[in-house]
């Protein structure tokens, strides 16, 4: 992050963005709150089910099924689990958390636990009444997304594929202050929408929110697949990240502007979810838990359920957490790179996808030898005209030839 | 009636009663054996001297007051203190941490 120190107070950033997860803090290691003993963050996607369609989402291309999702009481056991461990926040997310009927029952049981709360929601499903059950409950937080400004809301509503999304968001965060409680707005950024990154943080402002996301796209999942629908062109990056940082400086103090760039066009890769298995734990609906939501990707890793055992002991002993933790599994480059406990050799997701082995540099490391090929993809794909969104649905990884056409991707 | 949040920089001196807002809370985490902030998506990790200061801050107390109470505690020049913790406090408002 880009905070100056504060006098007496050290930062730890848990933040969740558009398809990245990281928990950053500017000192390595040791003395950090982020430590194997407990992580810091608990990601619950709470369903796979979303109304929105955004051709950007972070979930699996294979979304889990509404009958396998956890029951409320199986979720009440993770947060009181979660609590006892030592997780300081809970990020209700999805899919849409919304949907869930039992979302009151699980905060409830959440903020009992001693846990941070913080809703990631759409926003659409939401009624003032709901919110403000929610709040009773004990939500400390809410984050809704929004894919442009309101002035825009027919490129908005073209991009999450729900009419009508834009103005309710506006309504709903509306309500969010309405209520007294606190607001950020999380925009994922992409080629559709980059030339409003300064209008998109002034609505922020004027929407009442404390903190804004400003997080480019993060390429895997159902991003990796709309790549080059979504990729901004390298100038579009470097101006948005101007805009960027002149916002940061005229309305310090206003809002709390966060920024994710796109690691195509980074100089390092992300330090991705603050290392393996060091600061974020991630329950799927059906209590699959995972070091990171995309780790389902690497093949031949394998992944426990909070069915059958403690969140705790997962977390310690689990074969897929203990398979990146630290740097005694890392290879050259990373070993012996005085970067290494910085970035931790940035994403396995990406490595894997990429080399076919999740324990090689991520190649967004340009000390990577695949780093110069993968970036050139960006720079071509950005600049040729893109291609239809695969849109985010059951199935629709894979669509068949009837499936209905989506409407035409064209630049805003 | 929820306040609006603040649209203006709040500028920290001597004179400002700062307060944490009801949404970022002080805790004390028992299994890491020290006090933390958790604010949305972020925790802080506060020494001796924030969580001091950060318990007088109940939007009564001035930072003078503040500063006064600690020259007391640790018998140490009060315009020093004022200096250093209006530095803090600063950055805190300016992170959302506090408010003034």
């Amino acid at each position: 992050m880009n905070d100056q120190d504060t006098p007496h107070v050290k930062e730890e950033t848990v933040t969740l963005d558009a398809g990245e997860l990281r928990s950053d803090s500017p000192d390595a290691a040791e003395d950090n709150i982020a430590c194997a003993r407990a992580p810091v963050g608990l990601l619950a996607e709470l369903t796979h089910r979303c109304p929105l369609q955004c051709p950007y989402c972070s979930n699996p291309l294979e979304l889990e099924r509404v009958n396998t999702e956890l029951t409320t009481e199986e979720w009440q056991k993770i947060m009181r689990q979660a609590g006892e461990l030592g997780i300081l926040q809970v990020h209700l997310s999805g899919g849409e958390p919304t949907i869930r009927r039992d979302l009151e029952d699980i905060i409830k049981t959440a903020a009992d636990a001693g846990l941070y709360t913080n809703l990631i929601t759409a926003a659409v499903l939401l009624t003032r009444d709901r919110l403000e059950k929610l709040k009773e409950a004990g939500l400390d937080h809410v984050q809704i997304s929004i894919q442009d400004v309101d002035v825009n809301a027919e490129n908005a509503d073209r991009i999450g594929g729900y009419k009508g999304g834009s103005a309710k968001k506006k309504e709903v965060a509306h309500w969010v202050r309405e209520l007294g409680l606190p607001l950020t707005i999380n925009a994922p950024i992409h080629r559709h929408n980059i030339k409003s990154v300064e209008a998109i943080i002034n609505y922020a402002v004027e929407l009442g929110a404390d903190r804004v996301e400003v997080a480019h796209v993060q390429y895997y999942a159902w991003a990796l697949k709309n790549r080059a629908a979504l990729m901004p062109t390298r100038e579009e990056f470097m101006k948005s990240a101007k805009i960027v940082e002149k916002m940061r400086e005229k309305l310090k103090g206003v809002i709390v502007i966060d920024a994710v760039v796109p690691d195509y066009y980074a100089k390092y890769p992300k330090p991705c979810m603050g290392g393996w298995g060091r600061g974020i734990i991630n329950v799927t609906p059906s209590g699959r838990v995972l070091p990171c939501h995309a780790a389902e990707s690497i093949t031949g890793l394998e992944f426990d359920n909070v069915r059958d055992k403690p969140l705790g002991e997962i977390w310690l002993f689990g074969d897929a957490f203990q398979k990146y933790r630290g740097t005694d599994w890392m290879k050259e480059p990373c070993r012996s790179c005085s970067r290494r406990e910085i970035d931790y050799g940035g994403c396995r997701c990406q490595a894997f996808a990429l080399t076919g082995d999740a324990a090689n540099t991520d190649p967004a490391c340009s000390l990577s030898p695949l780093h110069a090929e993968w970036a050139k993809v960006a720079e071509v794909e950005s600049h040729k005209a893109p291609p239809e969104f695969i849109y985010r649905r059951p199935g629709g990884a894979a669509p068949k030839t009837s499936a209905k056409k989506a409407p035409a991707a064209t630049d805003a | 009636m929820a306040e609006a949040a603040p649209r203006t920089r709040a500028i920290i001196d001597a004179t400002s009663r700062p307060v944490m807002p009801a949404h970022v809370k002080l805790r004390h985490d028992a299994g890491r054996g020290r006090w933390l902030i958790l604010a949305p998506e972020r925790v802080f990790d506060p020494d001796d001297i924030a969580v001091e200061v950060l318990k007088l801050c109940d939007g009564q107390r001035s930072v003078a007051d503040i500063a006064g109470a600690l020259a007391k505690e640790y018998n140490a020049p009060s315009e020093e203190i004022t200096t250093d913790i209006v530095a803090m406090l600063q950055d805190l408002a300016d992170k959302g941490v506090v408010k003034a």
